[in-house]
């Protein structure tokens, strides 16, 4: 390891992920003064002990996001992995799309991608809106105080990914429960049951649909996959479970924090309210102000790179920060500050860069954007039922949130 | 100004469409970037523009 003194400014890495003091929603404030100073830096991950390159800059994050020499290959000895998963497993079974490298992930990702399109999300948003009215007429006829994360944040997704994927209505119980097992804190065994449970119900539904297919997604993919690829049908369930994994906690958080943060700025919100039609903007911003997926982005250089000025060796871990990135005033002015009128907004990096830019963005997009403008308008009164630092945020997640919002109008 | 796609590196990510609809769509059989319009008015120039700056591979570049 004695060449890593040459490119390592520092004879400490710092422990990751940096502290986040003051205000839960804002960035580690250390981001800012790496990204001035040592925007390509050195860290220790807490979870495992693996150094890595942590980038800060809006530009070097993206170049290093779409240059062919990084892998995301998480069995590679130099990924910085950050979430437990059996060591003893690592390399021996198939990854998920989000650590394929081409031309598997390519052959993977492209089956999915007509599923997902800005045009058959179009189609969705009636259903959507739909759905958000039922979720808030419940909250209505409960009446004030309710917890905003089981009764909005929850619900919208659970549903609008068990229509799409196509589960039939006596299998619905099951999936919302596997859905909410995947946010909340469940026991080993509830977990495994839960997963167990899930991979038969998938597993008919493939046998189901090969045979009397339908308007829903697997009945899509398998028709795709006979024309066009050769995917196992355990490759198509596995792209459906790492769809669900991918996109469903994070859009749970998404609706969490969106209206924490809508809440917290109410001439913001007033604003919203009065530009339904801006609402697309209006999420772009709110996705990037809090880029609640910060560091889970990450990569093993495949090669010797030259990344913002720093020679990153071949087999190092490097971290993208998507929070600090999106809090680059090189191009976002003000950038600690909640605009959403602001035009630079679309550029905001808060679903990734590259080839395995989130899949689910433009669906993500239409739910945020019917529960955010149908909640301000239905509650125009909505207001905040506990102190901010009272909020149970979740703690050392990788996709920031909250366990619950208390709200009251 | 002429829009150039390179249909080969689009990963469907759908970014151009929303940020340039007059200008971009996307194939219903593989979700990849469809052109809709390949020399758009002068008044598009900068809508274009900033779909050639979100799409995440760099599937699109304008000439002249
Ligand atoms: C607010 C909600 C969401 C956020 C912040 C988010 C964020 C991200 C990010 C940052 C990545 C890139 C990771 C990387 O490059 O290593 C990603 C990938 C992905 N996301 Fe999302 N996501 C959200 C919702 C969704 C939804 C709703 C779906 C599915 C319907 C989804 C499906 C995926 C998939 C399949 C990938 C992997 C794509 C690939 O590897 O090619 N996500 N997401
Ligand atoms: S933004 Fe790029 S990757 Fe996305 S659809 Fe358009 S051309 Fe394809």
């Amino acid at each position: 390891m004695s060449d890593l003194v040459d490119t390592c400014p520092h004879a400490q890495p710092r422990p990751f992920p940096l502290e986040r003091t003051g205000c839960p929603l804002d960035p580690a404030p250390e981001y800012a003064v790496l990204r001035e100073t040592e925007p390509v830096s050195r860290v220790k991950l807490k979870f495992n002990g693996r150094e890595a390159w942590l980038l800060t800059r809006y530009e070097d994050v993206r170049q290093m996001l779409v240059d062919p020499r990084f892998s995301s290959n998480m069995a590679d000895p130099g990924y910085p992995l950050q979430f437990a998963f059996p060591m003893e497993l690592l390399g021996k079974v198939k990854p998920a799309l989000l650590h394929m490298d081409p031309p598997e992930h390519t052959a993977h990702r492209m089956m999915l991608m007509p599923e997902l399109s800005v045009k058959r999300v179009e189609a969705m948003r009636p259903r959507t809106q739909e759905i958000v009215d039922e979720c808030i007429d419940a909250m209505l006829s409960h009446g004030g105080p309710v917890d905003l994360v089981s009764m909005l944040s929850m619900p919208v997704p659970s549903i609008g990914m068990c229509e799409l994927v196509g589960v039939p209505q006596e299998s619905a119980d099951l999936f919302h429960r596997w859905v909410t097992l995947l946010v909340t804190q469940g026991s080993a065994e509830e977990h495994a049951s839960a997963n167990a449970e899930v991979e038969m119900l998938l597993h008919q539904l493939i046998a189901d649909r090969q045979k009397n297919p339908g308007d829903d997604l697997i009945s899509s993919l398998l028709k795709r996959n006979a024309t066009e690829n050769e995917l196992e049908p355990a490759d198509i369930s596995a792209l459906v479970r790492a769809m669900i994994a991918a996109g469903h906690e994070s859009t749970v958080n998404g609706i969490s924090v969106g209206a924490l943060v809508l809440l917290q700025h109410p001439e913001q919100a007033d604003w919203l309210r009065a530009h339904p039609e801006l609402s697309g903007q209006a999420v772009d911003e709110l996705s990037r102000y809090s880029s609640i997926s910060d560091h889970g982005t990450v990569r093993v250089a495949l090669e010797d790179v030259e990344i913002g000025g720093r020679l990153i060796r071949a087999g190092e871990g490097v971290i993208c920060s998507l929070s600090a990135s999106n809090h680059d005033p090189a191009v976002f002015k003000d950038p600690n500050t909640l605009d959403l009128t602001r035009r630079e907004a679309r550029h905001n990096v808060a679903f990734g860069f590259g080839r395995h830019q989130c899949a689910g963005q433009m669906l993500v997009r239409m739910q945020l954007e019917v529960v955010f403008t149908t909640l301000l308008r239905r509650i125009p009164g909505l207001r905040l039922d506990a102190a901010l630092d009272e909020l149970p945020f979740k703690a050392n997640a990788l996709i920031d949130g909250l366990h619950e919002l208390p709200v009251t109008w | 100004m002429r829009v150039i796609v390179d249909r080969e590196r689009c990963v469907a990510a759908g970014s151009c469409v929303i940020t340039s609809p007059a200008v971009f769509d996307q194939n219903d059989e593989d979700g990849k970037v469809v052109l809709l319009i390949g020399t758009p008015d002068e008044k598009l120039r900068e809508e274009v523009l900033e779909s050639v700056n979100v799409c995440p591979v760099a599937a699109l570049s304008v000439a002249d």
